[in-house]
């Protein structure tokens, strides 16, 4: 057998032995963007159709969390920055070709816009409200004025905010485990997934809770079809691409992706759901807990393995 | 102007003098390195074949890490070289992870460094330090625009490779066969 040892030099810390740039911050904001995405556009989409009323958990109580969510979010994508007080160039530039630009330009719009959103709402939910100043009280007005405007805007830039969490990833083709296209659309539905798991959960209303579920459940089919295209993809490109496929048949994330993230996080979870729908009793908190856990691990394993996963040279 | 750099894997016997050359002319902080050897050794012994690359940054001409920079504080400079600015730099790391070399680092300052080609040093005149200092003068620098350098002869009679040309980056650290 002809042998091949390849000995490095290089003991850059982060870098070497295996990369390690990206630590809990950047899949917790991640996590927190999917979720976000996926709660304006079940709000604003069920607002354009003109279901507010049938859907009121969705479309005007669930939304109100997305101004912290993003708040949160935000807070740890600057607490990964290693050159902290440099933040303010990503608003002094615009590159079209970096997913991270596309992220920061995409956050200026839909924090102050989702804020917008939830000021109508706030409105509606509480008739006695008042913003006591009186340009407050003329935005939301106006904001009131182009709802269904500000709806397709939203709707839109959610779809960029959840797209982007994975193609921020699938962008670098250093890192064959993230080298996929699958991961845009893949986070996209996790992050809906996610957001009909809360409203199903939140909601108070019987068959707006039925609703959530069903759609969750069919989110679920869609993740699973992507996940299988996904390691489809990789098993049948290129030497690194299997071997980063590898990582996950057989080698170090096997258990914890199979059995947290596709097991307890996807499958239990949807036959959870499905039961229920069946007029079974299931304690609502479970399958909640449960995609919620889940869609977190799917962002950690992917940013972790990523790392791990490189070019052979 | 495209400045590229050859190393002849049949000369180099990673003597790692590139690599303190590098630190001491760039103030490269302790525990890194912008430069640094690879040696691969393959086959059964006694049957073995060995090949030693002093590595850094290939300069690549289509450069991941400067695409994928939200601010252009990873930019291209002169004669191709790429560069980072450290006060555009935010530390987002997009350009460590795209980078298929493992080429860049965090700086203990926050911003991302990297090999500059010594471009300080070229300017003025000289080789970049790895390259002046190298002993067995396995290292030429030059313009691999101008068929008459001592690089582009080289690059036209010599057999070479660069490193994961799959990953389409166009680097242009030449490896001599």
């Amino acid at each position: 057998m002809i042998e091949e040892i390849i000995t490095s030099g290089r003991m850059n810390p982060e870098i070497d032995p295996i990369l390690h740039v990206w630590g809990w911050e950047i899949p917790f904001y991640l996590f927190l963007g999917g979720i976000s995405a996926g709660l304006l556009i079940f709000s604003a989409w069920f607002t354009v159709r003109g279901k507010a009323d049938r859907y009121p958990t969705a479309v005007k109580i669930t939304p109100l969390a997305v101004p912290v969510l993003i708040g949160v979010g935000l807070l740890a994508l600057l607490l990964d920055l290693s050159h902290f007080w440099y933040f303010w160039q990503l608003f002094t530039n615009i590159r079209w070709e970096s997913p991270m630009s596309w992220g920061a330009w995409t956050l200026t719009l839909i924090t102050p816009l989702s804020i917008l959103w939830c000021a109508i709402w706030i409105e509606e939910l509480f008739p006695k409200w008042d913003w006591k100043i009186k340009e407050v009280k003329a935005v939301v007005n106006w904001a009131r004025s182009k709802r269904d405007l500000l709806a397709y805007a939203l709707i839109l830039l959610a779809v960029i905010l959840g797209m982007y969490t994975g193609i921020l990833l699938s962008a670098f083709n250093a890192r064959p485990f993230w080298n996929t296209a699958i991961l845009g659309p893949l986070f996209l539905t996790s992050g809906l997934s996610a957001a009909a798991a809360i409203n199903a959960f939140f909601s108070k209303d019987h068959k707006e809770k039925r609703r959530f579920a069903r759609i969750d459940v069919i989110l679920i089919g869609i993740e699973i079809f992507l996940i299988v295209h996904m390691f489809m993809g990789f098993l049948s490109g290129t030497e690194v691409h299997i071997q980063a496929a590898e990582m996950f048949l057989g080698g170090e994330y096997t258990v914890s992706f199979w059995v947290f993230v596709v097991g307890l996080g996807l499958l239990f979870p949807a036959l959870l759901e499905i039961l229920e729908l069946r007029k079974k009793f299931i304690p609502a908190i479970v399958p909640f807990f449960l995609i919620i856990m889940g869609n977190l691990a799917l962002r950690f394993i992917v940013v972790e393995a990523g790392q791990a996963s490189r070019w052979l040279y | 102007m495209r400045y590229a750099m050859t190393i002849d894997t049949r000369k180099c016997v990673g003597c790692s003098d590139c690599v303190v050359a590098c630190q001491t002319e760039n103030d490269v902080p302790l525990g890194y390195c912008r430069d640094w050897i690879v040696e691969k050794t393959v086959g059964t012994y006694p049957e073995l074949s060995m090949e030693i690359r002093s590595e850094r940054c290939n300069h690549c001409a289509s450069a991941p890490c400067v695409r994928t920079c939200p601010t252009k504080a990873s930019h291209y400079s002169d004669g191709g070289t790429v560069m980072v600015d450290p006060h555009e730099c935010i530390g987002c790391k997009a350009c460590i992870a795209s980078c298929p070399y493992d080429a860049r680092f965090v700086h203990p300052e926050g911003y991302i460094d990297k090999c500059t080609f010594c471009l300080h040093r070229v300017q003025d005149g000289m080789d970049p330090a790895c390259v002046a200092v190298c002993p067995t003068k396995c290292m030429t620098f030059g313009d691999i625009d101008d068929p008459n350098s001592t690089i582009s002869k080289l690059l036209a009679t010599r057999k070479w490779k660069t490193l994961i040309p799959e990953a389409g980056t166009k680097p242009k650290v030449y490896y001599l066969l």
